[in-house]
């Protein structure tokens, strides 16, 4: 460390009357300084963004106008994943059946599990899945429904527009869970 | 039993080395800290384990907010101007132009934009705005928006059009701004997430353990 030199050698002599002036140090008490220096520091961890925000890519399709222009999916690949109210999900594998009896409620914990054992027992090429949000889901549903195709890999997924009947059901549902839940 | 003396050593340390280092990282969360522009509308975005980076520029985004109300920023000054001179030709709005390019974001239907524009920025905040209309299928302003705005770049490089939406907002609304995007044939748009890691033992986790690259 870079000290000054206080000692008066060299200057010209004093003489015996002269009153030495007292040597004071030059080393003074950083400790303060450091803890300002971390106070600080600290202050822009926590105040600075390191995380960019990211962006997911989705690519529409064209509105085909023709019924035959859609695509067609094998009916056994299908699975459909509706959105409803309150973070629930449903799916059904397939056609919906007329009384329903193969509508399944689902949250979004499970629903990977779905998801991983239907892509398991399908081929690559069959699998489809269909994305309904109802009305009453929100924006955070849809992109985590979206990322889920994401973190299982899941190529060929399609989000389309819910009908009337699937709707009724979902609400319906939706009150069910809602009145099992409070009960 | 004589003992070893132990030479007595001084309990002061020399702080430069540790100051030094201080004041280093000081220096450096200092000059890489970039504060977040307080921004006029609050938004909270939802996670995604998207790992590509939001464009910081040329981009047209489109903004959601809890309420569903609907906002437009583009950071294109030049492009605002053309785009202000044709609603001012086209809809005959009476906008000043240099309100416009200044404006951060827009929202306010089209009817009532000279006095959003009159408006001070500083009391431009998201909460009190009407937002651009688009529940209405008839009659979605953010379709208007996207054409002209669509017609700005012809011919150019397409700006990345980006949609960054709170997580409370319905779905209605964001079915509105897709069908916005999709009358104008926009049908490439990024969603602005936070980032996330992917789950462990899912096919996603899988693949990026292997090194593969994942298609966005």
């Amino acid at each position: 460390m870079a000290e000054m030199d206080t000692s008066s050698g060299g200057g010209h002599k004093k003489g015996p009357g002269v009153k030495k002036g007292k040597k004071l140090s030059t080393r003074v008490d950083l400790t303060p300084m450091v803890d300002l220096g971390f106070l600080l520091i600290t202050f822009f961890i926590f105040t600075t963004t390191m995380s960019q925000p990211t962006a997911m890519m989705l690519f529409l399709p064209k509105d085909a106008d023709k019924p035959e222009d859609q695509n067609k999916a094998k009916e056994s690949g299908v699975i459909t994943i509706l959105l409803g109210k309150d973070n629930n999900v449903f799916y059904y594998e397939g056609q919906l059946k007329v009384d329903g009896s193969n509508f399944k409620s689902s949250s979004f914990k499970e629903i990977r599990t779905v998801l991983i054992d239907k892509k398991r027992n399908t081929s690559e090429k069959d699998l489809v899945v269909i994305l309904k949000p109802s009305s009453e889901c929100n924006y955070k549903n849809v992109i985590d429904i979206l990322d889920e195709m994401a973190i299982n890999v899941l190529k060929r997924y399609a989000l389309v527009d819910i009908s009337e009947g699937e709707e009724q059901l979902v609400k319906i549902s939706d009150a069910a869970g809602a009145a099992t839940a409070s009960k | 039993m004589g003992r070893a003396k132990l030479p007595r050593k001084s309990t002061n340390i020399d702080m430069t080395a540790m100051c030094d280092v201080a004041f280093l990282l000081l220096s450096f969360f200092i000059l890489t800290t970039k504060f977040k522009p307080s921004e006029a509308i609050a938004v909270t975005t939802p996670n995604s384990v998207a790992a590509k980076v939001a464009p910081q520029k040329d981009y047209v985004m489109v903004i959601l907010d809890k309420d569903g109300k609907v906002f437009l920023e583009m950071d294109d000054e030049d492009k605002k101007e053309v785009i202000a001179n044709t609603l001012n030709t086209t809809r005959g709005l009476k906008l000043d132009v240099k309100a416009f390019k200044k404006a951060l974001f827009f929202g306010a239907p089209l009817g009532s934009m000279a006095s959003f524009l009159a408006m001070p920025e500083d009391q431009r905040k998201g909460d009190k705005l009407p937002g651009i209309p688009v529940k209405d299928t008839a009659n979605n302003e953010l379709t208007v928006w996207m054409r002209v705005i669509k017609d700005t770049y012809l011919g150019q490089k397409e700006p990345a059009f980006l949609l960054k939406g709170d997580n409370l907002s319905k779905y209605p609304s964001f079915k509105a701004v897709i069908d916005a995007f999709k009358k104008n044939d926009i049908l490439k748009f990024q969603m602005v997430t936070n980032p996330e890691a992917a789950p462990e033992g899912t096919d996603l986790w899988k693949m990026n353990q292997s090194g593969d690259k994942r298609e966005e």
